[in-house]
């Protein structure tokens, strides 16, 4: 069904584009809100890009069902544009405001038509006003999910580097777990561990808890995953920094924590580990040579 | 969601099983998975081919490639028409623990994938959905 | 379909699984296996499968399976070769090899056999303490 507005849209879309093209810009530039993380050149662009399939879209007359083929490439563009904006650091106003600026140069020139009635007027801003709000909305949400998956991102690099893969000694690696042990750290902490065992050949790998604020049945879980992994390359672990109250909820909670060989301190597993390895470890001679 | 591809393997004997392994992992592989998240998605259509065999007398999976607004995945889909299930819930115990239920694999699968959905009308015949989504970086 | 090579070293013997090991050649080799092991009365059995890309139920049952039996005829058996990814998936599957001894090279496999059998099978392992069991 055609909509009324689509044919003077059309109209003017077609005799006046550049016109409309340059206020548009020239709008979006002179804004005082506006920040320098957009260059003019990509607003250029991209108000051209618009503006292209805008009328491309708005050709079969269709201006209220935004789900049909001929708005797909629009869609497409403003996805686009939204994600980079996210990545460049624009705000979702800044990238909305994008599209709702073009509102005035579009009405005043449906205003200036000669031979409308008011009646007809308002009806075609109406509708051409929900259409460019529907826009205005796609890119907000766009842009949205794009900033959740930067952060998602973030968070996973976050975590990688606050699981570090230490090598102590010959054979012997450290891994110091700070902060919650849930399960997507410890697919992180087993896939680097397990990979520097191979890397180093080491037969041993101390998992300091010192920093893992409590330990719950789930996190007694995930620590055993890791040691059966480790185990299953051949090598072992020796769990280090029980502090007293974890070793009570332990306890208390009834896990099992198998046969792990668990040590209070770091310093107690670095011995244990050296020992295991065979390795003896002698004071040097007091005598100073002089 | 949408389906960007799919492939039908049956599943009738021994020789399929590896089969499936193989059309998964090729299709896996288009997609940019990690080692472990790959080793785990054919491990799970191991699992699951071999249940479709030894409990269900036989049947086919799906193997699709999905995609939704921000990301992809893989998707499985298997099928078979004998007994079904009398006990999902005891079928889908085995308490990673106890290291018991080697038997019906269906717990393992759920562990590996990222979404698992499991039918069993009372009619007869299970279909299990197993899939595993890409983030998009 | 082939049946996988085992190769004689001494005391041990030794076996490489192929990327492409069918469910069916899995069976073969226990029957394989056994049936050396008594032929030369081994003490040992090194199973390399590093160029395995999956162990699946199936195939832990079977590995299991060859532990014991060689068990039984006094034999001990070490798995080398394990890939971090299989591991991990393995450990998330919830399979248990138990009774089978895990190292990570060829070399250390060896020489983690040669332990055993101067120890004396079925006895506790005195290299690295408790490393038998697993979860």
């Amino acid at each position: 069904m055609t909509s009324e507005t689509a044919s003077p849209l059309a109209k003017i879309l077609h005799d006046s584009r550049s016109e409309i093209l340059d206020e548009w810009i020239n709008q979006q530039l002179s804004d005082p809100e506006r920040s320098r993380s957009v260059p003019e050149t990509t607003i250029r662009s991209s108000s051209e890009e618009f503006i292209r399939l805008f009328e491309q879209g708005s050709e079969k007359g269709n201006l209220s069902d935004l789900t049909k083929p001929e708005w797909k490439d629009l869609q497409t563009m403003l996805t686009e544009l939204s994600t980079s904006r996210a990545v460049q650091g624009s705000t979702p106003t800044e990238t909305a405001k994008f599209i709702f600026s073009l509102k005035q140069p579009l009405f005043a020139r449906l205003n200036a038509r000669a031979g409308q009635t008011e009646a007809n007027l308002i009806k075609q801003i109406v509708e051409l006003s929900s259409l460019l709000d529907k826009l205005g909305l796609h890119t907000s949400e766009a842009y949205q999910q794009s900033r959740e998956a930067i952060i998602r991102r973030q968070q996973r690099e976050m975590m990688e580097m606050s699981t570090p893969v230490i090598k102590l000694w010959d054979g012997v690696l450290a891994v110091p777990l700070i902060g919650t042990l849930d399960s997507a750290r410890t697919q992180i902490v087993m896939e680097a561990l397990l990979q520097r065992i191979v890397e180093t050949g080491s037969k041993v790998a101390i998992l300091d808890i010192t920093g893992v604020p409590t330990v719950d049945t789930q996190t007694a879980q995930h620590l055993m995953k890791t040691v059966a992994a480790t185990r299953l390359m051949g090598a072992d672990c020796i769990i280090s920094g029980i502090r007293p109250q974890i070793a009570q909820t332990i306890v208390h909670l009834g896990i099992d924590i198998h046969d792990i060989t668990t040590k209070a301190t770091m310093a107690d597993a670095i011995k244990e580990a050296l020992t295991q390895g065979g390795w003896k470890v002698e004071r040097k001679s007091e005598k100073a040579t002089n | 969601m949408t389906i960007k591809s799919q492939e039908e393997r049956a599943i009738a004997n021994e020789n399929d099983i590896a089969d499936v392994r193989n059309s998964v992992k090729r299709i896996a592989s288009l997609l940019n998975f990690s080692l472990v998240n790959q080793t785990k998605v054919i491990t799970a259509a191991s699992e699951l081919a071999r249940n479709v065999l030894e409990h269900g007398g036989g049947g086919n999976v799906l193997i699709q490639l999905i995609a939704e607004s921000n990301r992809t995945g893989i998707r499985l889909i298997f099928a078979d028409s004998g007994p079904g299930i009398a006990d999902k819930e005891q079928a889908l115990e085995d308490g990673f623990t106890t290291g018991k239920g080697m038997g019906l694999g269906l717990g393992g699968a759920r562990r590996l994938m990222d979404e698992f959905e499991i039918q069993t009308p009372d009619g007869g015949g299970t279909t299990v959905v197993v899939s595993k989504w890409l983030d998009k970086p | 379909m082939e049946r996988i090579p085992i190769l004689k070293l001494g005391e041990i013997l030794l076996v490489t699984i192929q990327v492409d090991f069918h469910d069916r050649s899995a069976l073969a080799l226990q029957e394989d296996l056994t049936q050396k092991i008594v032929d030369y009365s081994s003490k040992g059995v090194l199973i390399d499968i590093s160029a395995l890309e999956m162990v699946d139920s199936f195939m832990g049952r079977v590995l299991g399976n060859i532990a014991k039996t060689s068990r039984l005829l006094d034999c001990n058996t070490v798995l080398v070769g394990m890939q971090p990814a299989i591991a991990i998936t393995i450990t998330e599957l919830g399979i248990t090899l138990k009774g089978i001894h895990t190292a990570l090279t060829a070399e250390d496999g060896i020489e983690l056999l040669n332990t055993l059998i101067q120890n004396g099978n079925n006895g506790q392992s005195k290299v690295f303490g408790k490393r038998r069991l697993y979860l």
